[in-house]
């Protein structure tokens, strides 16, 4: 399964896609409403965000699943099969067969350390997520947005069952450095799980934007052998008449961006405040980059 | 009294069982609340916040270390009550609308309890209407709102908003925070102060009482 990745990533590294959540609202998302829901109500608005950084270059599209499992649907009235294989269906769709689609796998929002979910919960919760997705034909598993190293150890373990290839990335955006996520765990950690527990990439994604995202990368690649996936913010946000706005422009995104690719990085898109246009940039700066 | 070192350790490391345990211990044989709280938990507390500072305790932590002092402190309540004490000071909190994040206005929460505060926790996703609603029959001094997503930070405008159409606005100190919220935020918004992390908060929420 490893070994569909590097295939993949045989003709060099990958530019995936960026934030989703705001592109729904563009579409008329109303804030506080599970994104998620929109995969069975409104799939051909979903469908045209993926289509979207299909078309602006990404080469690997995610699923709108973030949300998608048992314990995070609690009180949606969502059935978490259902929810999961029409997310699949709109990306591969979407996709069109020019660019692969990794199931986007988000945290369960409870802390195991303080006792709210069990392990046998949360584990139980991801296999049955890994499991839809799966059945539904996703290339590979991107569990993303994850803090807790025990919280990702379970839910790499439970994706792995699908026997599909299964990434995993982390939100360090705590410390001074930003190079600790929420509960204390560093990219050395994180890389030394990830690696034990047989994923087939590590990574990091929101949490800064792509300045520091360099560090991180180099970190990461000298804790393990695993392909690197990044997926930073566009910078930090400001707010202007009640909107919140993300300061770095698709271009200062993209020359950032671009760089992480140089120093290694398999997989590089975008996480809050990136859109289509900055996906644009950054693959045709890559693409400048690799024809040089 | 010098047995109930175990107390502060307990709170510190966040071991809730033995935190109420040795409180109860106390309490049997006679120990006066107020003085476990300033011998005890509140240092302890204090370590905790220090260790968070300087990243040696990062939220899984603060939040076991606080629970603990919580547990500690539900026993002590009833007979500081008796004695006539009052809480620390009276505060409503709650994530804003349109957001279902709550690891950090739990933490938040817990923390201001541990702090001696007493806490109305409204829940996720509360709109501004329950929240003058709650600043109408708490009596509280403060105000803290909670979000984690730059799509759901202007419902705390929205709040600060619906709390001045209400003419509640004055009676109240808003505190605001969460990942993507600023100092910068906090001020365009009209809100009081900004809460880098919890520690801060609970070091605020006291200066907003002391200067009441």
């Amino acid at each position: 399964m490893t070994d569909h990745l590097q295939k993949w990533l045989e003709g060099g590294p990958l530019i995936t896609d960026g934030a989703w959540g705001t592109q729904m609202q563009k579409r008329g998302l109303a804030a506080g409403e599970l994104p998620d829901a929109w995969n069975l109500t409104h799939p051909e608005r979903v469908e045209e965000v993926a289509t979207a950084y299909r078309e602006a270059g990404s080469r690997v599209i995610l699923t709108n699943t973030f949300r998608s499992n048992p314990i995070a649907l609690a009180g949606s009235g969502l059935e978490t099969q259902a929810v999961n294989r029409a997310g699949v269906a709109i990306s591969r769709k979407a996709a069109a067969g020019r660019a692969l689609v990794f199931a986007s796998i988000g945290p369960t929002g409870k802390l195991l350390m303080t006792g709210d979910v069990t392990p046998e919960q949360v584990q139980d919760a991801f296999a049955r997520q890994a499991a839809a997705l799966a059945q539904a034909g996703a290339d590979a598993l991107l569990m993303e947005t994850m803090s807790d190293i025990e919280e990702a150890r379970l839910a790499l373990a439970a994706a792995r069952e699908t026997g599909l290839p299964v990434i995993v990335s982390f939100a360090f955006d705590s410390g001074r450095k930003h190079d600790r996520t929420m509960t204390g765990a560093t990219p050395e950690q994180a890389a030394r799980m990830a690696q034990e527990g047989g994923a087939a990439a590590v990574g990091a994604n929101c949490g800064a934007g792509p300045g520091a995202f360099a560090e991180i990368l180099r970190r990461l690649r000298a804790a393990c052998d695993l392909p690197i996936w990044l997926k930073p913010n566009a910078g930090l946000p400001s707010v202007a008449g009640g909107e919140v706005l993300y300061s770095t422009s698709p271009d200062e995104f993209a020359a950032s961006a671009a760089e992480l690719l140089s120093a290694g990085a398999s997989f590089v898109g975008g996480c809050c405040g990136t859109s289509p246009e900055f996906i644009r940039a950054l693959a045709k700066r890559a693409g400048a980059c690799a024809s040089s | 009294m010098a047995e109930f070192g175990g107390l502060y350790e307990a709170i510190l490391n966040g071991d809730q069982k033995t935190a109420v345990a040795l409180t109860r211990q106390a309490l049997e044989e006679g120990l006066d609340p107020g003085e476990l709280i300033q011998r005890y938990m509140i240092p302890a507390m204090d370590e905790a916040g220090k260790r968070f500072e300087c990243e040696e305790y990062f939220v899984p932590e603060l939040l076991l270390a606080a629970r603990a002092m919580k547990g500690a402190l539900e026993l002590l309540r009833p007979r500081l009550a008796a004695s006539g004490a009052q809480p620390a000071g009276r505060v409503v909190i709650g994530t804003v609308k349109g957001d279902l994040h709550d690891i950090g206005k739990n933490l938040v929460a817990s923390m201001l309890e541990g702090g001696g505060f007493e806490v109305t926790d409204l829940g996720v996703d509360v709109s501004p209407e329950k929240f003058v609603e709650a600043v109408r029959n708490t009596g509280a001094q403060i105000l803290c709102l909670s979000a984690l997503l730059t799509v759901t930070m202007p419902s705390m405008q929205k709040t600060i908003e619906a709390l001045s159409q209400a003419g509640v606005r004055d009676r109240i100190k808003v505190l605001v925070g969460g990942a993507p919220v600023t100092e910068q935020y906090a001020r365009e918004i009209g809100a009081d102060g900004y809460g880098g992390n919890a520690n801060v908060a609970v070091a605020m929420a006291r200066q907003i009482v002391a200067a009441a």
